[in-house]
């Protein structure tokens, strides 16, 4: 049996079945309370955007599924496991690849050791062939530090490697920031092709252009809570709503 | 009699050999201390204590357990790199969310604890371990003589060095080290379990230090004290080479050792001095040091 049916076999794609479900999570910093009782689930396949004004607590919610805040009440379920009592290093063994907004490529490695580092965390990652393939700049810089590359390869580089790990969610924060519109659309035509192989995707997004097309469902989140969820069916007809909602 | 710069020859190698030995153990001392540093962020002034422990362990346990100098090679830095485990996981843990000071301001209290504890029990003066029948006797090489065991703690102590520098920078468990030392918080987001790394580092870090203490046991008396007379050296060491760097600390420690060695035959005065005159200097030329990266 091939791999990829192997995977099929551990993770229905497309079922309908929830991969990750979280129900009023309050965070804090220290004495800062930071989300205030977020509510929404993530299907199997899914791409759900959380957007939202900066500072509405969107990255938080993906640090708070990692277990990266301070503390946390309520109720995060990634694959039917309830997470909130887990250590942080048990999460992505779950099937949950991360990656943050300002990249975290390590300056001490170069770039295949970055691309190396994360442990595999589930059967059915990509190969370093694939992930070549489908990001032949990282190929040719291999051997650089990894910190010298642009911001482009950077990004290129922070997301192909959790796709090395087998990782079959990936929470995206911020990742066209900064990027020249050239590179937006390749990254765009990535997630395309992890859609397509069935990993669900929770995207952090400021870049509304960049998401609308690829995303099932969008969350507006404000002071900490989900506000607003619109299905990319009822998009084209709420726009409006939703630029004020932004405040774009 | 060969003569170089005024001084025989024999004489002059014989303090350059003595200096690399010096400076063998500073290379050890300091590549501890940078890999602590490194990963734990603290500054662990109970590194000489570990040094004297590992020293000390080698000796009890010849004395009351008949285990001879190479079971406790092996025997002596993984006990006390145990006890180092343990009080990672007891002490350090408990405060390593707070400033590093606290940090460097508990291992100075541990090995003080350890120190005076010692000294209680065996006193000051020390006694000698006996040099392994192996590495008895010498080689003369013509234009010196050099004692076997000098020899070997030269070879031993480069081996390990050289064996550290590869674990932490070619290999995956190394490149593990290096990115938890950059960014901890996202190691774990990748699903490794850092703060056992830190334990195990910790562990690593002073199993270092209790080698170089077996290898020291059988050249210096082996006294409570000794550690913290060589640690301020092996400060200034870390110092010049740059707090964190690995192959920085190797390099500057055998440097330092040599120039140390090559003082006492031109200028004995000044031959304790020298090092923290080197420090002096880099410090106003280079404050991050030979090889650190500035910040």
């Amino acid at each position: 049996m091939s791999q990829a049916a192997q995977t099929l076999g551990e993770y229905p794609e497309r079922d309908g079945a929830e991969m990750l479900r979280i129900g009023d999570l309050h965070a804090f910093y220290g004495e800062s309370h930071i989300l205030h009782g977020v509510d929404f689930d993530v299907k199997r396949g899914e791409l759900v955007t959380l957007l939202g004004r900066n500072g509405a607590g969107r990255s938080t919610t993906l640090k708070a599924i990692m277990n990266m805040v301070g503390r946390r009440t309520g109720s995060i379920v990634i694959n039917g496991t309830e997470t909130l009592a887990m250590k942080p290093h048990r999460i992505p063994r779950l099937g949950v690849g991360y990656c943050p907004e300002e990249r975290g490529i390590f300056a001490s490695l170069d770039v295949e050791e970055n691309l190396l580092l994360p442990p595999t965390v589930r059967s059915g990652g990509m190969g370093i062939d694939e992930i070549y393939a489908m990001f032949p700049n990282l190929y040719e810089r291999r051997r650089s530090q990894g910190t010298r590359l642009s911001g482009g390869e950077q990004q290129m580089l922070a997301m192909a490697r959790i796709l090395r790990t087998g990782a079959r969610m990936l929470l995206l924060d911020e990742i066209t920031e900064g990027l020249a519109p050239v590179i937006v659309q390749a990254l765009g035509e990535v997630l395309v092709k992890l859609k397509e192989r069935g990993m669900t995707i929770v995207l952090v997004e400021q870049n509304f252009r960049f998401a609308a097309p690829l995303a099932d469902r969008h969350f507006v989140m404000e002071h900490g809570r989900i506000i607003e969820e619109i299905s990319a069916a009822e998009l084209p007809s709420r726009r409006e709503h939703l630029n004020t909602l932004l405040g774009v | 009699m060969t003569i170089i710069f005024g001084v025989p020859l024999a004489v002059f190698m014989g303090q350059l050999m003595l200096g690399l030995i010096n400076g063998a153990f500073y290379a050890l001392l300091s590549l501890g201390l940078a890999v602590i540093f490194g990963l734990l962020k603290i500054i662990n002034f109970a590194h000489g204590a570990q040094y004297m422990l590992g020293a000390f362990v080698a000796m009890l346990a010849l004395e009351y357990l008949g285990i001879n100098y190479w079971a406790a090679l092996l025997l002596v830095p993984l006990v006390v790199g145990t006890l180092g485990v343990v009080i990672e996981r007891l002490i350090l843990r408990r405060i390593a969310h707070l400033d590093h000071l606290y940090g460097l301001l508990l291992t100075y209290g541990l090995a003080l604890i350890l120190e005076g504890t010692l000294i209680n029990i065996f006193g000051v003066s020390g006694s000698s371990y006996p040099t392994p029948e192996a590495l008895q006797g010498g080689l003369n090489l013509g234009f010196m003589f050099l004692p076997t065991y000098r020899a070997w703690v030269l070879v031993a102590a480069l081996v390990v060095c050289g064996g550290t520098w590869f674990i932490i920078e070619r290999t995956r468990l190394g490149a593990y080290l290096r990115a938890g030392t950059e960014n901890p918080a996202l190691m774990q987001a990748f699903g490794v379990n850092v703060p056992q790394l830190i334990t195990l580092t910790y562990g690593f870090g002073v199993a270092l230090a209790a080698f170089a203490g077996v290898l020291a046991a059988p050249l210096y008396p082996v006294s409570p004290t000794m550690g913290s007379s060589l640690l301020i050296v092996v400060f200034a060491v870390v110092v010049i080479g740059g707090m964190g760097s690995i192959l920085g600390a190797i390099i500057t420690g055998l440097a330092m050792g040599l120039i140390e060695g090559l003082t006492k035959v031109y200028y004995p005065e000044a031959a304790n001095t020298v090092i923290f005159l080197v420090m002096i200097l880099v410090l106003l030329l280079r404050p991050a040091g030979l090889f650190g990266k500035e910040a």
